[in-house]
C-alpha cells in the first residue's frame, strides 16, 4: 500500500467528507473526522520518510503519464508541507468540539466536519500536485469550503467577512486561473516539470512576463501580502476560533509554498529576480508590510484581530525570505512557514479558550486572567515570545536565518529593520500580558481554566514551538535541504 | 393548492406531460455520455431541472414531498462516494487511483465500465445539488 500514500493522502479526507453526510450525528462526525486527520497525518509522515530516503516520488493518476495526465509529484519540500498541514488539522480537529458546541449553532456542527476536511484537502492538495491546473482546482476546493467555515461564525459581522474574502479570493483565482491560460498558449503543457523545461526558450515573450505577473499578484491575494491583505483581519476576527486557528496556521503557508513552487520550480530564479525585478517588490512590500501590520496591531481592541494583523506582519518575514533568493533566504523563509504555523496555531487555540471561558476576545475583558485562567495564559505567552522571537523559541530560529540571509547581501538597513520590527511585536505582546497579568480581575470573577480537551491541543503546538526553538535541527535541517532543492544547488 | 395556482391549468398539465420524458431525456444523456455528447453533469443538470420545474408549478411542499431533503442530502455524498469508490476499487485491482482499465480483465471493457460508474456519481451528486440549491433558495424567508 506505500506505493499509494499520494493518492491516499487526499482521496482519505476527500472521502471523509461526504461520508460524514451520511453519519450525521454530531459526536461520530466529530470523532469519525478528529481519526481521519490522524490518519491523513500518518499518511504524511509516511510521505516525508519516502522522500527522505528515495528523494523524489512521482504517481500518476489513472494510470495516465505525464504530461498528459495528472501527476503528483512530491519532494521534501511538500511532503513536510502536507504534514503540516495535516498535523495542525489533526490537532485542531481533536481541540474542536468544546468550541464548537459554543461558538457554533448545533444544526450546523454535523456540516462543520465536512467543510473543515474539504479545505484540508484543498490545501494538501495544492501541495502534492505536480500539474498546474490542478493547482488551481484545489485552490478552490480549498477556498470554496473555507468560505464556508468562515460564515459559520456567531457574530454577524463573518458573512460581510466572508463576502469580502469571497470576492477578493476569487479575483485571486482568476488572475491565478488567467495566468495559467496563458502559460497553457504559450507552452501547451499544464504539468509542472514539463512547462518548467519548456519555458526557457520564451523567457522574452511578453506573455511569458505577463503569466509571471499574473500569477504573483494572484498568489499575492492568497499569502495576504502587503497591501493585498485586507480580506484577512476580518476573516480571522469573526470565524469561528477553530477556524481561525486552523486557517491562520495552514492557509496562507501554503500560499506561500504555491509562490515558492511557481518562481523557484516553474519560472526558476533567474528569470523571476532578473528579467523580472521579483526580489525588489517582494522586498519593498514585505518591509512595509511587516511594519504597517505590527504597527496597526499595536492599537487593537480586538486580540483576535490584533493577532490577525501580526499574521500579515509574519508573512511578511516569509516574503522576505524569498526575496533574498539564497539558500540560507529561503531556509529563514520555509522555517518561519513551519515556525508561524506552531506559534500562530497555538495563540489562536489558546485564544479560543479564552473566548470559550470569557466569551469576548476583547483585550480590556481579558482583566486579571493570568490569575484565572494561568495555563492558557503561559501558552499565550509563550506564543507570544515566539511571535517577538526570543531565543529558545522557534521565532528567534527563523529570525536567525532572515538575517544572515540579509548580512550575506550585505543588506545592513534590512537586517536593522528586521530587528526593529520585533520590537513593535514586543509591544503589542506586552498589551496583552499587561492586562492579563498586572491587571485585578473584575469582582466575583474564579479561576476557570479550560477544559483538558482544548489545553492539551494548546500546549502541543506550543511545546513544538518551544521544542523546536530548541532541537533546530529537525526543521531547520529540513527547510535547508528543501532551499537546496529549490534553487537547485544539490542537497 | 390556493386558488391562485388552480387558475394555471395549461401550466399543470404541460408540467406533469413534460416532467417524465425531462427525466427520460436525462437519463438518455447521462448513458449516452461514453457515444456522444452529454455525461453526468449535463444529465444531473436536466433530471434536477425537472424536479425544479415541480416545484415552481405545484409548490416547494409537494417538491419536498417528492424529493425529501434528508434523501437528497445523502444522494449528494453517494455521489461523491460512488466517483472516489470507483478510484478506491481500481487502487485494490492493483493499479493507480482511478486507472479504471484494471477493473475488468479487458483494459477496453474495465475503461468502460470505470467511466459509466463515475458518471453516474457524477450524475446522482449534480441532481441532488441541484434540487438542494433549489431548496435553499426557494425556501428562504420561510425560515
Amino acid at each position: 500500500m506505500s506505493a499509494h500514500l499520494p493518492a491516499l493522502q487526499i482521496a482519505l479526507p476527500l472521502m471523509a467528507a461526504p461520508f460524514c453526510l451520511l453519519l450525521r450525528k454530531r459526536q461520530l462526525v466529530l470523532g469519525f473526522g478528529i481519526l481521519v486527520c490522524w490518519l491523513s497525518f500518518a499518511v504524511s509522515v509516511g510521505l516525508v520518510r519516502q522522500t527522505l530516503e528515495v528523494g523524489e516520488i512521482v504517481y500518476s493518476l489513472g494510470g495516465w503519464d505525464a504530461p498528459w495526465g495528472i501527476e503528483y509529484r512530491i519532494d521534501l519540500l511538500n511532503a513536510s508541507m502536507l504534514a503540516l498541514v495535516s498535523l495542525i488539522a489533526a490537532i485542531v480537529l481533536t481541540y474542536a468540539p468544546a468550541s464548537l458546541a459554543r461558538e457554533i449553532p448545533e444544526s450546523k456542527q454535523y456540516l462543520f466536519v465536512p467543510a473543515y476536511l474539504l479545505s484540508m484537502t484543498g490545501l494538501m492538495g495544492i501541495a502534492i500536485t505536480g500539474d498546474l491546473f490542478n493547482v488551481f482546482v484545489f485552490l478552490e476546493v480549498s477556498s470554496l469550503s473555507s468560505y464556508a467555515l468562515i460564515s459559520l461564525g456567531r457574530d454577524r459581522r463573518a458573512l460581510t467577512a466572508t463576502l469580502q474574502y469571497l470576492v477578493l479570493g476569487t479575483i485571486g483565482a482568476t488572475f491565478i486561473l488567467i495566468s495559467i491560460g496563458l502559460l497553457y498558449m504559450m507552452t501547451g503543457t499544464l504539468n509542472m516539470a514539463d512547462m518548467a523545461t519548456r519555458i526557457g526558450a520564451m523567457e522574452s515573450m511578453r506573455t511569458v512576463h505577463a503569466a509571471f505577473a499574473f500569477f504573483c499578484v494572484g498568489v499575492g491575494l492568497k499569502v495576504a501580502l502587503f497591501p493585498l491583505h485586507v480580506w484577512l483581519p476580518n476573516a480571522y476576527t469573526y470565524a469561528p476560533s477553530v477556524v481561525t486557528a486552523f486557517l491562520a496556521a495552514t492557509s496562507t503557508k501554503v500560499s506561500v509554498y504555491v509562490l515558492l513552487r511557481f518562481v523557484f520550480s516553474v519560472y526558476g530564479y533567474e528569470f523571476a529576480f532578473s528579467s523580472m525585478p521579483l526580489d525588489t517588490m517582494l522586498l519593498a512590500l514585505s518591509l512595509l508590510g511587516i511594519f504597517v501590520a505590527s504597527a496597526v496591531a499595536i492599537f487593537q481592541r480586538n486580540i483576535k484581530r490584533m493577532l490577525a494583523y501580526s499574521s500579515v506582519a509574519q508573512v511578511g518575514y516569509m516574503v522576505l525570505g524569498i526575496s533574498f533568493a539564497s539558500v540560507s533566504g529561503l531556509t529563514g523563509a520555509i522555517v518561519h512557514i513551519f515556525n508561524h504555523a506552531l506559534m500562530k496555531g497555538g495563540l489562536f487555540l489558546a485564544m479560543g479558550c479564552i473566548v470559550l471561558r470569557i466569551g469576548s476576545a476583547r483585550i480590556d475583558d481579558m482583566a486579571g486572567l493570568g490569575k484565572r485562567m494561568p495555563l492558557t495564559m503561559f501558552a499565550w505567552v509563550l506564543g507570544g515570545l515566539s511571535l517577538i522571537g526570543v531565543p529558545l523559541t522557534v521565532g528567534f530560529v527563523s529570525k536567525w536565518y532572515l538575517i544572515e540571509a540579509a548580512l550575506e547581501k550585505d543588506l545592513w538597513w534590512v537586517a536593522g529593520l528586521a530587528l526593529l520590527s520585533s520590537l513593535l511585536a514586543v509591544l503589542y505582546v506586552w498589551r496583552v500580558v499587561e492586562v492579563a497579568y498586572f491587571r485585578e480581575a473584575p469582582a466575583g470573577a474564579q479561576r476557570e481554566e479550560a477544559p483538558l480537551s482544548m489545553l492539551i491541543p494548546t500546549w502541543l503546538l506550543i511545546g513544538a514551538s518551544v521544542l523546536f526553538g530548541i532541537r533546530t535541527e529537525w526543521t531547520a535541517g529540513i527547510a535547508q535541504k528543501a532551499a537546496a532543492l529549490l534553487l537547485g544547488v544539490g542537497p | 393548492m390556493s386558488p391562485v395556482r388552480r387558475q394555471h391549468v395549461i401550466l399543470r398539465v404541460v408540467a406533469k406531460l413534460l416532467i417524465p420524458y425531462i427525466l427520460l431525456f436525462a437519463l438518455y444523456v447521462q448513458f449516452h455520455g461514453d457515444y456522444g455528447p452529454g455525461g453526468g453533469f449535463q444529465a444531473g443538470v436536466i433530471f434536477g431541472a425537472a424536479f425544479v420545474l415541480y416545484g415552481l408549478i405545484f409548490g416547494l411542499e409537494r417538491a419536498k414531498a417528492a424529493a425529501p431533503p434528508r434523501i437528497i442530502e445523502i444522494l449528494v455524498s453517494l455521489g461523491v462516494l460512488l466517483f472516489a469508490g470507483v478510484g478506491v476499487a481500481s487502487m485494490f485491482k492493483g493499479g493507480n487511483f482511478l486507472d479504471y482499465g484494471v477493473l475488468e480483465h479487458d483494459p477496453l471493457a474495465g475503461q468502460h465500465l470505470g467511466i459509466l460508474v463515475i458518471e453516474l456519481g457524477v450524475g446522482i451528486t449534480v441532481t441532488a445539488a441541484m434540487i438542494t440549491l433549489y431548496f435553499y433558495f426557494a425556501g428562504r424567508g420561510r425560515a
